[in-house]
């Protein structure tokens, strides 16, 4: 026997990363397409105090969320999951026709095998890529002094800019998929309550309702 | 931090020297002087009773000597090498051009400076009374005796007067020269003219009375007489910083007081080794209601009226637009400087020059302005772009010495015969002229360094950091200017993937609401 549960899937503080990532995130897209010169709705010295401060707090959420995905072996979550084809078919064509998700979640595999590798590539390449380059466009003047460095500034913001067409399309990307759930609100729903209905086991209900090791209504 | 208790420090010092730093002499009780003077030399001499070594000092200085050699380019300098883009070379001319020159008959420039020492003028730097002055046609006298001038008798100046008055040298008495180059009231740098004499606050924060209420020389700091701040020799990048206290007593540049990072905002400072302070903090020059010339074409001149007269035009506000003895002017206020990448040294071209190199684009570069983003020893300066056409001679490829003042038969300002003129000029100057005379288009760039606003009116960021045309820093390269510069390739795949990751979430989510809405068979 199995029972539909609303279990708390994201804890307080996933919530509180995911949620203050994405205003961070909006915020350097759009001051760093400002500096950049895409839009003009800042004026420049604004739209680099801005970003300047929000990519520090950003790297610095980073470094919390890192910390807390190890010591809680969350990181576990991001590991590479089999069956990525099928996930993939579905969103291209299944998910078209009213299928059923090919996937379903569990407290231990919140995310499906698609999910997975793409928050894996936001996390080692597309974010790594912008604080790296990022850092290093921060500092420059500590570098200024050498030869070159006029123009390697050019190759530093080309890198930065590359970054952040590829996080501004994982972005696009990622908040369309936020409403292929059950209703188009529902992921983000659960988002911001932290709850979701998932199936559980006896054992598995009887051990979170013994433990507590996860908030069940 | 530092900086900034320098700054306190030196802020104290600069207010005190009008209480505290007052002189022990009272120069209107000297006997000496007395008087009565019936000559310039004679006040000298009465100075150089006391101040016996000052006359030599002076005369060691550029102020006198007119001449020197570059350190760095080797390039020998001094007016009657170079020629300018305004009135040319002072030779042949003396007399009206050596009225600037800080001393009494020099008449032939061919020759060095005088050598006596009652030669030097010191009234015209310490004058505090306002009453003197030099005759602008006189080799630097003053005027001696009663002579009328424009139909008036003008009586001269009371000199043992003046005597009476001298102190340290305010911003009237280099301003009596330096703000009158070019001819004319801020005709020449379009930085300095007579609106500092007492300028508002918006205009000068060093010099207004409601700033600091500087005098020149104490940033042109004087050592023996001679004067730091060049323009042959500029310090484009002040790697020393603060002179505080006076180490090395030459105060010319910014950061001699202020330092290399004045800013207290990192990014700010981040800008202080590529930009020169005056590219921020002088948004325009010639901004004091005094209009500085910026066209000065010699090829017109010359024309006369309907009566045979030599023809004058004003403009609309006053200002010579054109003029028989000079040709046609364009003045310009509020203006915006041209800016370039600047280390300091500026080659001139001297009146024996061929031309060919110093062409860019069929316009002679009369003073080129070196440096570059890449050879580490520049930053960004502004500059005033003069622009005109002078007389040049096509067939030795050099310029030419006009002849435009003088009693005689072929001075341009009386005679209006160009050939006559600038043969008289080479012939004096013992240059050869082919006989062949023609005008060429040239350029000269003035550095901007003075009439520094209010930091409220510093530019923004965005006047540089813009991929707008107009953008301040349009014309420079070499290197990577944030919010200019693209690489346009990254934008266009940029763009197109961001767009086409909306539209095919836009396609995925209609198809989805179209199926779903689709009645099941
Ligand atoms: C994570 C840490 C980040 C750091 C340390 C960082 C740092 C910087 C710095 C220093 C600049 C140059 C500003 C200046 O002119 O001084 C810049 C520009 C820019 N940033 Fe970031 N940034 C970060 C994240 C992001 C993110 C997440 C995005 C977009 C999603 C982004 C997009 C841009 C863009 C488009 C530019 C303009 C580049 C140019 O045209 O030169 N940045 N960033």
């Amino acid at each position: 026997m199995t029972h539909k549960r609303d279990v708390m899937i994201y804890t307080r503080y996933e919530r509180f990363w995911h949620w203050s990532q994405a205003v961070l995130i909006f915020t350097l897209f759009f001051t760093g397409f400002g500096i950049h010169g895409t839009h003009d709705l800042l004026p420049f010295g604004l739209a680099v105090m801005i970003h300047q401060t929000a990519a520090i707090v950003l790297i610095g959420l980073w470094i919390f969320t890192t910390f807390w995905n190890f010591t809680t072996g969350q990181w576990r979550q991001y590991l590479f999951k089999k069956g990525i084809l099928k996930i993939i078919r579905f969103y291209a064509y299944g998910i078209l026709k009213g299928e059923p998700h090919p996937y379903k979640k569990s407290l231990q595999r919140k995310q499906n095998a698609l999910q997975s590798l793409a928050y894996m590539t936001f996390m080692t390449v597309i974010g790594p890529a912008l604080w790296a380059t990022g850092i290093v466009y921060l500092l420059y003047n500590e570098w200024s002094h050498f030869d070159g460095a006029g123009e390697a500034l050019g190759i530093v913001a080309l890198l930065h800019t590359a970054a952040a067409f590829a996080m501004g399309t994982f972005v696009i990307i990622h908040i369309y998929m936020t409403t292929t759930g059950k209703t188009p609100l529902h992921y983000v729903k659960t988002m911001i309550t932290g709850y979701d209905r998932i199936e559980l086991s006896e054992v598995e209900e009887a051990y979170l309702a013994e433990t507590k090791a996860a908030e069940m209504k | 931090m530092k900086n900034a208790l320098y700054a306190v420090f030196f802020m104290a010092l600069l207010t005190a020297p009008s209480i505290s730093v007052a002189s022990t002499a009272d120069h209107s009780k000297f006997d000496q002087l007395n008087g009565p003077f019936s000559t310039a030399e004679s006040v000298t001499k009465a100075c150089l009773s006391c101040h016996t070594k000052s006359s030599a000092q002076v005369m060691d200085s550029l102020h006198w000597t007119w001449d020197t050699t570059h350190p760095v380019t080797g390039q020998a300098l001094g007016k009657k090498r170079i020629i300018n883009s305004f009135c040319g070379s002072p030779l042949s001319n003396e007399p009206r051009c050596t009225s600037c020159h800080a001393g009494y008959g020099w008449t032939d420039l061919r020759d060095s400076a005088p050598t006596d020492p009652t030669k030097v003028d010191c009234l015209v730097c310490h004058d505090t009374s306002g009453a003197y002055e030099k005759i602008p046609t006189d080799a630097g006298y003053p005027q001696l005796a009663p002579r009328m001038i424009g139909g008036k008798l003008v009586q001269p100046p009371d000199l043992s007067k003046i005597a009476r008055s001298v102190g340290k040298s305010g911003r009237e008495n280099c301003g009596a020269c330096h703000f009158n180059g070019g001819g004319g009231d801020g005709v020449k740098h379009g930085d300095l003219d007579t609106s500092l004499i007492n300028p508002p606050l918006d205009l000068d924060v060093h010099m207004s009375a409601d700033g600091e209420n500087m005098s020149c020389s104490q940033c042109h700091t004087f050592n023996d007489h001679i004067p730091s701040g060049s323009r042959y020799r500029t310090t484009a990048v002040d790697t020393h910083g603060l002179d505080l206290p006076h180490d090395d007593h030459d105060r010319a540049t910014c950061e001699s007081c202020h330092g290399g990072t004045p800013h207290q905002d990192a990014k700010l400072d981040d800008h202080t080794d590529r930009v020169a302070c005056q590219t921020c903090h002088i948004p325009e020059f010639a901004r004091g209601g005094v209009a500085t010339k910026t066209w000065w074409d010699w090829s017109t001149g010359g024309r006369k009226d309907a009566d045979g007269k030599p023809l004058y035009i004003k403009d609309e506000h006053g200002h010579l637009s054109y003029s028989a003895q000079k040709g046609d002017f364009k003045y310009e206020e509020n203006v915006r400087p041209a800016y370039l990448w600047y280390n300091g040294l500026i080659e001139q071209t001297a009146v024996t020059d061929k031309l060919d190199s110093h062409m860019t684009d069929g316009i002679l570069i009369l003073n080129r302005i070196e440096g570059s983003a890449t050879d580490g020893k520049s930053r960004i300066w502004p500059f005033k772009e003069m622009r005109g056409k002078q007389p040049y001679d096509p067939v030795n490829n050099t310029l030419v010495v006009n002849h435009v003042f003088g009693d005689d038969d072929s001075a341009f300002w009386t005679n209006f015969d160009y050939p006559k003129a600038i043969a008289y000029g080479m012939a004096y100057a013992g240059l050869p002229w082919s006989g062949t005379l023609d005008f060429i288009e040239t350029r000269m760039y003035w550095p901007i360094t003075h009439m520094v606003a209010p930091k409220e009116q510093a530019l923004r960021c965005g006047a540089c950091h813009t991929t707008d045309p107009g953008g301040r820093m349009a014309t420079l390269s070499g290197f990577y200017l944030p919010g200019r510069d693209h690489a346009l390739l990254l934008d266009i795949l940029g763009y197109l993937m961001l767009g086409g990751s909306l539209v095919g979430v836009f396609l995925h989510g209609a198809v989805r609401i179209l199926l779903r809405k689709r009645p099941s068979p």
